[in-house]
């Protein structure tokens, strides 16, 4: 029986876990303002440390300093999904216009934008991080770029691989009959015919960008306090970590539930878009 | 063999070269450049600064800046801590081995246990382990290790009080072979989690690959039995994409050791990074990120060479 792309994706359970969870989490963000029960930076010591459940309107419970923690979380997840967001696209960017300028211009420019990107995947990407993060100061848009362009290479090598099998067939030998310029052919003709392996890459993309959103903020060169972050509640809950653990495990807990999402449906698109790319075909 | 060796090498002089300019262009971003820490300096004057920028060489144009800079990182001359004036290079070396034990005893654990699941999971493919091991690989992968590692000090440590929470050795116990295993489980379960859940999704893979092979038939049908097929035929090329992997995944091995060292405060050159980075010590860092790019190359290059061993083609 032949499925469509929507029918392969439904049958996927995993992938429909994966897609609720995100739609979940994505709304959640969004709406963050109308469903945060408090503002997520109100103080209030005579309520420290309360615990989850144990008093009505704090459900999730409090932080050492009194503030809500599902409205921190939820704010918090705003603050984690935009990151993730802006250091996808960042990341798309970046390694799609470089492999489809390599894979299609192909001699010296391809050697030499491969053995950039070679070189990049040299470095440890946390120990590259985070010597840009010291340097720059913290923004959100600061850190989102940071994250952005220090992971763009596997894209640029997937949308150079799938450039060079393309770029042989006949439409493009036909845009270039009638005329149309290298600029033309590579992003008009070209990238549209890539869209499926570049959403698979986006999707997965996202699922690491938020887990290095949360490991700088967690070292303290991320998302700086007062704005919660993921990351940033985690360093916070540190230090009371023996006597209060949920403020530790629900952060952190947060960011599993999101980079698994992310996993999961960028997965379970790979496995619908293009069953050639199955991992075990 | 040796012809193709000496390819390879030279493949990684580029490489090299790639890597010492981004080292270098990253020591000139930072903030205020090279001298920053000592404009901070109340008791150095403007003249003081001036004298250090040319008996440091930094008056010189950028590019005779830059091949000195490199002639010195090839002699081992990786310059000297701002706090201290110690050499960078014998300052990483000293927590080398730290480093390098809790590496090794992850990697040796996540790969015998990812391999296994992994060859079962290709063998019985869609069966109710290969869909768990599947589904929980994915799992694993996306815990944040940081937070992972916390979750073990907290039930291991903390309330069920097996193991120590953090460091290498109790006082006293520097030569206690016990005391540093006892120290070792917990960082390695949290760096051996991701690196399994990364093997097993691999050797699955490749050795789906493999048994689908002529060869696997044309065993099967002059009547070897299975384990002797998989072992004959299908390990040695399975191997191939495993070894390679090994090389692969070297950046993101130092990654997780980084926050494994820094939850558990292994003495390692993670824990040097982060300590560096908290006091500005731009030597070390910059020593650091030059010190793992250059380890990542010639892991790639050993790697590529164990490939051409087994595999007669890969040399031609």
């Amino acid at each position: 029986m032949r499925l469509g792309v929507c029918g392969r994706f439904r049958r996927h359970p995993m992938a429909m876990f994966g897609f609720a969870t995100v739609l979940v989490l994505c709304l959640a963000a969004l709406f963050s303002p109308f469903i945060a029960p408090h503002d997520p930076l109100l103080l209030d010591t005579s309520r420290r440390f309360v615990a989850p459940l144990a008093r009505a309107g704090f459900w999730l419970g409090t932080d050492e300093l009194g503030r809500d923690t599902l409205s921190r979380l939820l704010y918090g997840g705003r603050i984690s999904l935009t990151v993730g967001l802006v250091a996808m696209g960042t990341t798309v960017v970046t390694g799609a216009v470089i492999g489809l300028v390599a894979g299609y211009s192909g001699g010296i420019m391809d050697t030499v934008l491969m053995r950039f990107v070679d070189t990049m995947l040299c470095f440890p990407q946390i120990f590259l991080l985070l010597v840009i993060a010291a340097f720059v100061p913290p923004s959100l848009i600061s850190i989102a770029l940071i994250i952005g362009l220090t992971s763009w290479m596997e894209v640029s090598r997937i949308v150079r691989a799938e450039i060079l099998h393309l770029k042989e067939q006949d439409f493009v030998l036909a845009a270039r009959a009638l005329g149309a310029s290298r600029w033309r052919i590579m992003f008009r003709e070209l990238l549209p015919n890539i869209a499926a392996p570049l959403l698979v890459a986006a999707t997965l993309r996202v699922a690491s960008a938020v887990l290095a959103e949360s490991y700088i903020s967690y070292l303290g060169y991320g998302v700086q306090p007062p704005l919660a972050s993921w990351g940033n509640m985690l360093t916070n809950a540190q230090g009371y970590f023996d006597t209060v653990p949920w403020l530790a495990i629900l952060p952190g807990a947060m960011i599993t539930l999101t980079v698994m999402g992310f996993n999961f449906l960028g997965d379970g698109l790979r496995d619908a878009l293009d069953p050639r790319l199955r991992m075990d075909n | 063999m040796l012809s193709y060796v000496g390819r390879r090498v030279l493949q990684s002089v580029p490489l090299l070269i790639g890597v010492s300019i981004i080292g270098f262009a990253l020591m000139h971003l930072a903030p205020g450049g090279p001298l920053a820490v000592y404009t901070l300096n109340p008791t150095i004057t403007n003249q003081d600064i001036e004298r250090i920028r040319v008996v440091l060489g930094l008056d010189q144009p950028v590019h005779i800046q830059y091949l000195k800079w490199a002639s010195g990182m090839a002699t081992g001359n990786w310059g000297f801590t701002f706090f201290g004036g110690r050499p960078v290079l014998g300052v990483i070396l000293e927590r080398m081995s730290a480093t390098f034990l809790l590496m090794g005893s992850a990697l040796s654990l996540a790969i015998l246990i990812g391999c296994t699941i992994g060859v079962l999971g290709a063998i019985r493919r869609y069966s109710v382990f290969d869909m768990m091991a599947t589904s929980g690989a994915m799992v694993a992968l996306s815990f944040p290790t940081f937070w992972f590692g916390l979750m073990a000090i907290y039930f291991f440590a903390i309330k069920l009080g097996w193991l120590p929470s953090g460091g290498m050795y109790e006082l006293g116990e520097e030569d206690n072979a016990v005391d540093l295993m006892r120290h070792l489980v917990l960082p390695v379960m949290v760096l051996a989690l991701v690196i399994t859940a990364i093997w097993s999704r691999y050797t699955r893979s490749a050795f789906l690959e493999v048994m689908h092979q002529d060869y696997m038939r044309t065993a099967k049908a002059k009547g070897m039995r299975a384990p002797a097929r998989l072992l004959r035929h299908a390990l040695p090329n399975a191997l191939k994409p495993l070894i390679a992997l090994l090389g692969i995944e070297l950046p993101a091995l130092f990654s997780g050791a980084l926050v494994t060292e820094t939850i558990f405060g292994w003495p390692g050159m993670g824990r040097l990074f982060v300590d560096a980075l908290n006091m500005k010590e731009y030597p070390i860092l910059m020593g650091m990120i030059m010190f793992t790019a250059l380890f990542v190359i010639v892991g790639n290059l050993v790697a590529d060479v164990l490939i051409a061993l087994l595999d007669p083609r890969v040399r031609l």
